[in-house]
């Protein structure tokens, strides 16, 4: 409805101190984003190229209201009507979303290293962890990824990585398409931008 | 067979039925379900089974909905019942037209209540969705509140002259102040028995006794009060679980968990069964015309609720609730032995038709438990409604959805919207600043939840590897993924090693070969205020400690070496390490009880869990009392400290294996030669 979409022009210009465009800086105003222990992957998820559609690489400098739509156009929750595949197309798009923010060397695959930073990240918010617990974390999720996607594997063969396939399959008993939404955006955002 | 088609509870009241007739039919008195016993007795240890281990995520999840449907749905059934049987009074005949509006009113509040035990009983057989299940089930533990507001209202103003509206505001209010005092009662009585499970550290044997006393209590105090009981245990239940399972050992921990399934089980069967036989006992008076209409307008009220409230609650929900949805919600709605014993307690003076109430009642219990609970299977099948999902929670799962939570709160924070998530964040702040110092005990307090649950997961592939016989056999369901496949490291060829000279490693040999048998040897007592180890544990322990040996040693070398950490690595040169500082490794004397093997608490990564591993670490001396975590990564904290296999040193994988057999073999070879392949050169080779 337009009056999100004013709703989040009104933020925006908050957010950008009325200029067109926001950079990385403009988001540190956010008080209430300093707890938040992956913030750094989500002001840098604002900025990745691969979620604004662009190009398959790189960073942007600074986003416009369009491309913080397009952004938010991510958390949209499913509508009753739709049929299985734009469901599947929206789950598809949400975990891209996701695994963007993982894999923040944009190879295309969630390396080992990638997935200890994130749990590193994950925990940052307490200090008395010692990073060899995260480190211990990783490797047993990154160890289940591989046997939920590989299954057996020889001691000689290297998983290399998590792909996006096999993000797929991991995601598979969870419904994303029920989780990652923000409660108040309920309309194809993208549509009336344009 | 038949367990697959009908479901317990039916079989139960079958039993009643036949045993009631059996002592009906010997010339005794059966006897009947009283409501005392039933709520004092029965029903409690089923509603705090079901809140102590009630699935916090979605209830919470779904509060709202939950909410309405209790609150609004069960008002609503009340209400159209009794204004519907009043009228079917009226129109009944000479038999019926005595019975006044608020009695029917009563009854109606009576029957209207979606019974928790016998929609536990039905809906734990036809795993079912999470979400429905929770809804359903959730609705039924809430509307107590509903109903003993208006079962009380009604009771009181069948006694008035008159009714006034300042009654009813009164009653609007008194619903209020029953629920949510309540839940006040049961939040006091969880934070008492959190704050006292916080130094029960000496008393291991009797914390379960707490969690019980304090959660009756909760509900005794709360019935005192004419609040809503039901709501008090829940609402202690909810509140000192996560607390009191960072305080507990893990074997009272498990305790808790027996007693209550055992406790509830054991009510459940009774209850079914005690229904049957006041079915035969009881006195009835049957009226057709009142009992089928009854149960006919109960099932339109359910029916019609739900609707309407599905296409108001839809409005607001994001996961919509779908017409199957809402056909099981309605047909779920069982009703039980709680309206039985509200009826039962009427008494005769102001209600001479309570007997005939009874009836009814006895009759819609019956039907919806048995055409009800059997059909709704085959229906669950028939409509392809969604099952529950057996899958394990694993840590990946764990991981996202916690990234999940921090990614959506980061996301309502920058479009400056106060949505479920910045809440959620913000109370969890709070408690882990402020609640969790309170009321957890020591160095758990600043445990992380993800830290937590990888813990929790260590240990239990850790009991199923021993149950599984031993480091020997490796569990088929665990895939060979190790550690290699995911972090393959060039292998260290050479190292440089200090060398050892064979009398040296005699030496070594010697002091673990005592120490081992030393701990043997050690007596147990059988004094109850101290837990003992069995030899399965002392086993398990020992081993444990190797591991958590070698692993430090080796830890040690590579720091002395420098050389990229090589997780797999062979015994041989961890014992090396033993030898050549000699300060490392000092078998201590040990108090009673559990074998320890110690190490020098002046190496910089003792192991705090060998520490935790002694009944009173005040007894064993010298070992660094703080905790801190080891630089090895994989040392779990332990809860408790004379629980078996809480050291752990594991990967989760089964990497270990190999070189650990060797080890234990070595280790617990108490020959005095060196075996042949401990003259293996200092060349580790790699795994």
């Amino acid at each position: 409805t337009s009056e999100q979409i004013e709703h989040l022009h009104r933020r925006f210009k908050q957010l950008s101190q009325d200029q067109l465009t926001i950079r990385k800086e403009n988001f540190d105003s956010i008080p209430d984003l300093e707890f938040n222990p992956i913030r750094g992957k989500i002001v840098h998820a604002f900025f990745d190229k691969r979620n604004l559609r662009q190009e398959p690489d790189g960073l942007a400098e600074e986003i416009t209201f369009e491309d913080f739509l397009t952004i938010m156009s991510y958390f949209r929750p499913i509508e009753m009507n739709m049929d299985e595949e734009q469901l599947d197309r929206l789950r598809k798009e949400k975990l891209k979303f996701l695994f963007h923010m993982y894999d923040s060397d944009h190879d295309g695959k969630i390396t080992l290293q990638e997935y200890r930073n994130v749990v590193e990240e994950l925990l940052s918010g307490n200090p008395h962890l010692e990073k060899e617990s995260a480190r211990s974390i990783a490797d047993g999720a990154m160890m289940e990824a591989a046997s939920i996607c590989v299954g057996q594997m020889g001691p000689d063969q290297v998983y290399e990585g998590i792909t996006f396939e096999d993000f797929l399959k991991m995601w598979q008993g969870i419904d994303i398409e029920t989780k990652m939404h923000v409660r108040f955006l309920n309309v194809d955002t993208i549509a009336h931008c344009y | 067979s038949v367990s697959s088609i009908v479901p317990e509870s039916c079989l139960l009241i079958v039993v009643g039925l036949l045993v009631g007739g059996l002592i009906k039919g010997v010339g005794e008195k059966p006897p009947i379900l009283k409501s005392d016993i039933f709520f004092l007795f029965l029903l409690p240890p089923i509603i705090l089974d079901a809140g102590y281990f009630l699935p916090l995520r979605p209830f919470t999840e779904n509060l709202g909905t939950i909410l309405i449907f209790a609150v609004v749905g069960t008002l609503w059934n009340a209400f159209f019942l009794g204004g519907l049987m009043y009228a079917v009074c009226q129109l009944g005949g000479p038999g019926l037209n005595h019975i006044g509006l608020l009695a029917n009113l009563l009854f109606g509040s009576i029957i209207s209540a979606v019974d928790p035990v016998a929609v536990l009983a039905v809906f734990e057989e036809i795993h079912i969705n999470e979400l429905l299940h929770i809804l359903v089930f959730g609705e039924s533990l809430l509307n107590d509140a509903v109903t003993v507001v208006l079962y009380h209202l009604f009771e009181e103003f069948a006694s008035f002259e008159q009714v006034t509206i300042l009654d009813i505001i009164l009653g609007f209010l008194s619903f209020f102040v029953v629920s949510l005092g309540g839940v006040l009662v049961g939040v006091i009585y969880g934070v008492i028995a959190a704050f006292t499970s916080r130094f029960t550290s000496h008393i291991r044997v009797i914390e379960p006794l707490f969690v019980f006393l304090y959660s009756y209590m909760a509900y005794l105090s709360a019935e005192l009060f004419h609040l809503s009981g039901i709501m008090a245990l829940i609402a202690a239940g909810v509140v000192m679980r996560p607390y009191v399972e960072a305080n507990i050992s893990h074997k009272s921990h498990t305790t808790i968990k027996y007693f209550l399934k055992m406790w509830s089980s054991v009510s459940e069967t009774l209850i079914f069964i005690f229904l049957g036989v006041s079915t035969v006992a009881g006195h009835h008076y049957w009226n057709w015309t009142f009992v089928i209409s009854t149960l006919f307008f109960c099932l339109i009220a359910r029916v019609l609720g739900v609707l309407v409230l599905t296409w108001f609650i839809n409005k607001f929900r994001i996961v919509k609730l779908t017409p199957k949805d809402q056909f099981i919600i309605a047909y779920g709605g069982l009703r039980g032995a709680i309206a039985f014993s509200l009826g039962y307690l009427l008494d005769y003076e102001h209600f001479d038709m309570r007997d005939m109430f009874l009836t009814a009642i006895i009759t819609v219990i019956f039907f919806t438990v048995f055409v009800q609970g059997m059909t709704i299977r085959p229906l669950v099948d028939l409509l392809a409604v969604k099952k529950k999902q057996e899958t394990k929670r694993s840590i990946n799962e764990e991981i996202h959805t916690q990234f999940l939570d921090h990614l959506l709160t980061g996301i309502e924070d920058i479009c400056g919207h106060y949505g479920h998530h910045h809440w959620k964040d913000k109370l969890n702040r709070f408690n882990k600043k402020y609640v969790k110092k309170c009321l957890i005990a020591g160095e758990r307090s600043k445990e992380p939840q993800l830290i937590a649950f990888y813990h929790k997961m260590e240990m239990k592939q850790a009991i199923e590897l021993v149950e599984s016989g031993g480091i020997g056999k490796i569990p088929s369901a665990v895939s060979t993924v190790s550690i290699q496949n995911i972090n393959p490291q060039t292998l260290p060829l050479e190292r440089v090693l200090p060398a050892l000279s064979k009398d040296k490693e005699e030496e070594i040999r010697k002091i673990l070969r005592t120490n081992l048998q030393k701990t043997r040897q050690r007596l147990r007592s059988y004094n109850r205020h101290t837990l003992v180890a069995d030899p399965y544990e002392e086993a398990w322990n020992q081993m444990l400690l190797r591991r958590q040996k070698a692993r430090q040693l080796e830890q040690k070398m590579n720091n002395y070496l420098t050389v990229p950490a090589h997780r797999v690595d062979s015994p041989t040169m961890s014992r090396a390490r033993i030898g050549s500082d000699p300060l490392a490794y000092e078998p201590k004397e040990d108090s009673e009880n559990l074998p320890i093997i110690t190490i020098d608490p002046a190496s910089p990564q003792s192991p705090e869990s060998v520490d935790l591993m002694s009944e009173e670490p005040k007894g064993c001396s010298g070992l660094p009392p703080s905790p801190e975590e080891d630089e090895e990564g994989l040392v779990m904290r332990v809860k408790e400290p004379s629980s078996p296999g809480t050291d752990d040193v594991f990967t989760p994988g089964t990497s270990d294996s190999p070189s650990n057999q060797r080890m234990l073999r070595c280790l617990s070879d108490p020959g005095p030669r060196p075996e042949p392949e401990e003259g293996e050169p200092f060349i580790p080779k790699g795994q």
